[in-house]
This record gives structure tokens, sequence and C-alpha cells, in this order.
């Protein structure tokens, strides 16, 4: 929760969380040290100095940081767990809906569990995910198009097998499609970073909601163009968020051209916590004006409205979260206790 | 005797001082694709040296172990075309170091092979398309950057789209006009022909901008620039939490290293 100034509750919902184990002991081989490493670098490179953390802490978080992290000292409500498996670099997986399901068992009103599904993991595959989604009333799935697998270095969203698992996906119940599009793990001259796929599929399926995480960077022009032309095409702001406090001037360009082309409606807040924590990104946003050159040439605002439709409400849209039941829900189960007295008092 | 030695030595240091800044301003013309930067001016390169049978020996590194295989094949390329080009280099070995491919783009640079024979089944493709696509980005963030600046100093979109590239090229401008007219026409051909009667603008495909629609033509562009910048800021920032820029070469996590670094230079 977010307190105003004025004393205005904004209810967020961080689209975008990892309970990663990136630890030497779960590492495969070179590529998950690299993984991790890379990871580290993103951190180490855009968190502001005060942030920043331990490796031995970044490679592997226990649940009661986390959840500190997110709920107590940040001002996240609730956060949706994004699974990331990568089985070919860790023994147990990077961070697999199994593990992220432990957080979801301990604080159901806080956190929203997603699941995944690889396409080239055939019938078996679907049979998994109907298990998958049955055990845990999926709503959601994060896809990896780049991940490795034996000889495969990727796959495309609009491959024939991509499409039975995404009309499986519709039949399911699960709605929200988030798709990593963004930097970190290779492409080879398949170009994972392209964000063609998408188009391809939010027309073939019009009732699925594709959250393109890390909003195509680094394809930010192409995303743009896409998303202005299907309905159903969300950007998500993990990695590009961060920039706010090492380039504003950055960020102020490219919350401005998602503005522009994507609309208020369809950006959603993530911190891609381990990477980044919920406490500065958001001070930071909060804070955050276009600047004035900017708005000229783009006519782009963040006003309050927006930024409270981005830190929560369209992600609550998403994934049917009625924001007023959910706080009752939060502020009885002693969620809201740490916060100062002058929240609870009616207004 | 001693004197004459001492004073071919001299003569051989100065030649080979100016051999390595050849070397170097033909580095500064290579661009990473994606950036539209040079890969000098990215801090990319970390060794150019010419050994005593005029051999140049080039080492590079990249902000990432996972930057894309393609992209560093390709910059690896022309780095070794744009040098072999000198007429007294006698052949040109460029090793990337501390990247997951590393091995296998090193190899396949060092036989002189392509990125598809290098890769075989893995690519599925060659890079002139991939090499061409991000030419034309290059074109529209130039393009886009010089509009801006010619429509800031008050000339009129009717004007501009009228313009001649002979007639740009004679466009009263002040130092940042001119590097922005001079960058935009080195990848002014990419997508037309550059007669001086040609139009000083067109778009992608070649056909001449229109002052209808020229405001909305330049919004569209303005996505291209915002995302180079982006990317360039990632990427120096990558590269300089993974490596002490002030001596070249030396990876902050020593455990990752795995160079092959001597096995391809003498």
């Amino acid at each position: 929760m977010y307190r105003t100034a004025k004393g205005e509750e904004i209810f967020v919902i961080d689209g975008h969380t990892h309970f990663w184990d990136g630890s030497p002991a779960n590492q495969k081989n070179i590529h998950g040290k690299q993984f991790i490493e890379c990871f580290y670098a993103y951190h180490s490179n855009l968190s502001p100095p005060s942030e920043k953390w331990e490796k031995e802490k970044f490679e592997k978080y226990d649940a009661k940081t986390m959840f500190d992290d997110l709920f107590v000292t940040g001002y996240d409500d609730m956060a949706i767990l994004q699974p990331t498996y990568l089985t070919d670099f860790y023994k147990n997986g990077f961070n697999t809906t199994e593990r992220n399901s432990a957080m979801k068992k301990n604080h159901p009103d806080r956190f929203i569990l997603n699941g995944a599904f690889d396409p080239r993991d055939g019938t078996k595959g679907l049979e998994d995910l109907h298990a998958l989604s049955e055990k845990h009333k999926l709503q959601g799935v994060k896809l990896y198009t780049a991940e490795w697998r034996g000889e495969s270095k990727g796959y495309k969203l609009s491959d024939k097998a991509s499409y039975k698992y995404l009309e499986a996906a519709q039949k399911l119940g699960i709605k929200n499609i988030h798709v990593h599009k963004g930097p970190t793990i290779i492409p080879l001259n398949r170009d994972a970073f392209d964000v063609a796929d998408i188009d391809d599929v939010a027309t073939s399926f019009q009732d699925l909601n594709f959250i393109v995480e890390h909003c195509g960077l680094p394809r930010l022009d192409d995303f743009c163009w896409i998303a202005t032309q299907e309905t159903n095409v969300y950007a998500g702001l993990a990695v590009a968020l961060p920039f706010i406090h090492t380039r504003p001037g950055y960020f102020a360009h490219v919350i401005s051209e998602l503005l522009f082309w994507v609309g208020p409606d369809k950006i959603l807040y993530g911190s891609d916590y381990g990477i980044w924590t919920p406490k500065w990104l958001i001070d930071k946003f909060m804070a955050f004006e276009i600047p004035a050159d900017v708005t000229k040439e783009t006519g782009s605002v963040l006003s309050m409205e927006t930024k409270i439709k981005i830190l929560g409400l369209n992600a609550a849209r998403l994934y049917g979260i009625d924001v007023e039941a959910q706080k009752k829900k939060i502020r009885a189960g002693g969620g809201y206790a740490h916060l100062p007295e002058a929240v609870h008092a009616p207004r | 005797m001693k004197g004459g030695g001492e004073r071919a030595d001299r003569s051989q240091h100065r030649q080979n001082d100016d051999r390595q800044a050849e070397i170097w301003a033909c580095l500064q013309c290579v661009m990473d694709p994606e950036l539209d930067e040079s890969v000098t001016d990215l801090n990319f390169v970390t060794k150019a040296d010419v050994d005593s049978e005029n051999r140049v020996h080039i080492e590079f590194r990249l902000p990432t172990y996972w930057c894309a295989a393609n992209f560093s094949f390709l910059m690896a390329d022309d780095m070794r075309r744009a040098v072999d080009a000198l007429d007294w280099v006698k052949g040109v070995s460029v090793v990337l170091g501390e990247h997951m491919y590393a091995d296998k783009i090193n190899a396949g640079l060092a036989s002189g092979l392509s990125f598809q024979e290098t890769f075989g089944a893995e690519a599925d493709g060659n890079l002139d398309d991939l090499r061409q696509t991000f030419l034309v980005k290059a074109f529209q963030r130039r393009q886009v950057a010089l509009l801006n600046h010619l429509v800031g100093v008050g000339h009129a979109s009717g004007t501009i789209v009228a313009l001649t590239l002979m007639e740009l090229g004679c466009l009263p401008v002040d130092d940042d006009g001119e590097k922005l007219v001079r960058r935009y026409l080195e990848r002014r051909a990419v997508v037309g022909p550059l007669g001086a009667d040609e139009p000083a603008f067109v778009d992608a495909e070649g056909a001449r901008l229109k002052a209808d629609g020229f405001a909305a033509y330049v919004s569209r562009l303005r996505r291209v620039g915002v995302n180079a910048e982006f990317n360039g800021a990632l990427c120096r920032g990558l590269l300089s939490v993974r490596f002490d820029l002030e001596t070249p070469f030396v990876p902050k996590s020593k455990a990752a290293s795995k160079t092959p670094d001597s096995q391809h230079v003498p």
C-alpha cells in the first residue's frame, strides 16, 4: 500500500516477482553461473548504491526476506509470482511454479501464482499444464520463448505447437499470457527478442491477454507498433522502470512512448524482484514527472490517475481482483499493521 | 652500427604506431548494428596489435555473456573486413572473449567461415537480412535526429521535404547540424540512390516524404531513436559492471574466465 501525502491509498500489484535459487549449489553448469551473474549485473548497474545486495544474498534469498521486501518495507499489496524454469542451467530449476507455490501457500491473499508451459514438451507438456492448472487454479502463465531445451535455442509463439498450448490455456481459463521479450537470454539468429510472433497470436487469440514483459526491450520500437494495433497486448515495465534512477531522461522517453502508443490502461508495474525492490522503485515512480520538453514532443503526461492504473488497477482488471475487497482481506489478516495508524483511520 | 640500429628501431616504432593508428581508425568505423555506435566508442575492443609480419590481432568483448551470437559474429566480421582493406595488412585475427559462444565464434572466424557455416543447423539464415534491418533502423534514427534539428531551427516541413540531396549538402547549418547531415548522408544510400537531384528525405521504402503527415511520420520514427538510446545506456552500464574498463580485458569475476585468447593469438 502506498499512501500519498494527502492520505490517498494506492493499491499496488507487482506484476513481476521471482523466488529463485541461483546459488552455486543449484547451478548445473557454466550457463547457470553466467545467468545469475548477468542478473546481478543488472541489479548492480541500475540500483541506487544503498539498495545493492551482496552477491550471496542475491543468489538465493529466503521467503521472509522476500515477504518483507515486497509487503513490509515495500509498497506492494499483492505480487504475481512468475516462474522461470531454466532446467538446463539449474539442477532444481531456477524459479519453478513448485518453488513459488510455497510463498503462495503461506500468504494466499498476497500472491498470484502463475504457471508456465513450453510447447516443445509435446503431449506430455499439455497434460502437465492441465494438472498444474487444476492444482493451482492458474489465471496466468509466464513464457520464455528464448529458453534452451537440449539442442533447441528457443521457439516462437506463432509455431504450430504453441497454438496447441494457447488453445489449451484458453480452455483451462488461463487468460493472461506473460511473455518474456527482453534481454538476458540469448537468441542465436532465431531472434528471440523479435516481437512479431506476439502480433500473430494476439490477433488469433482475442480472448487472451498478452503481457509483453520488459516491453519488448531491446525492441521497444517494434513492440510499440504492434501494441497499438492489438487491443489485447500489454506492456510490463520490469527492467524499464529502474532506469528512473540511473537515467531518468531515458525513462521519461520510454514511458512517454509507451503512454503514446500503448496507452495508460495497458501498462503494468513490475519490480522484477529480486533484481530490484519495490520500495525505491515506487518512491521514485510516484515522485516522477515527465519533463516539459518530452511532454511537448510526445503529448504524454504521467498523471496521478495514470500512476494508479499502472501500479495496480490494470493488473487488478486482468486478474479479476476486487481492490476494495482485497484490501479488507489483507487488513483483516494484519497485513497493514506495520503502516502508520492514520492509514487505518476512516477519511 | 649501434646508432644505426637505434635509428632503425625508432623508425620501426614510428611505423608501428602509425599502423596501429590506422587500425584504430578502421575499427572506429565499425558499428554495433543494434546501437549504431562505434565498437571503439562502446569500449568493446580491447586490443589491436600488429606483429612483425604485418598480421593484425584484434580482441573484443561484449556487455554480457549472452549477447546475441549473430550480432557478435557480425561485428567481428565487420572488424575483419575493415582492417583487411588496408593494403599493408597480411592477415587479421579477431577473437571474442567472455562469451557463451566464444569458442565457436573464434574457431569460425579463424577458419574464415561464415556465420551459417560456423553454426550449421542452429542458424537458419545468413546475416545479410539482419544487417539490412539494422542499417534501415540506423538510417531512420539518423534521419529523425536531423529532421528534429531542421524543424527546431525553423525550417518548415514543406521546405524540408522539397530539398534535393544537393540542396541539403549546401544548406547553411551550425556545427551540430553539420554533424547530423554528415551522419545522415552516410546512411542515406541504404534506402535509395544518391544522385544530386534525388530527394534528400525519403522513407524506408525510398519514397519522398510528404509535407502532409510529416508530424506523424516523425513521431513514428522517434520510437527507433528512443529504443536505440535505451539499449545503448543498458549496454554501457552492463559492460562497466562486468569489466574493469580502465585495464581492458580483465573480467571482474575471475572465476568465469575461460578466454581462448592464447589459442589464436601468437
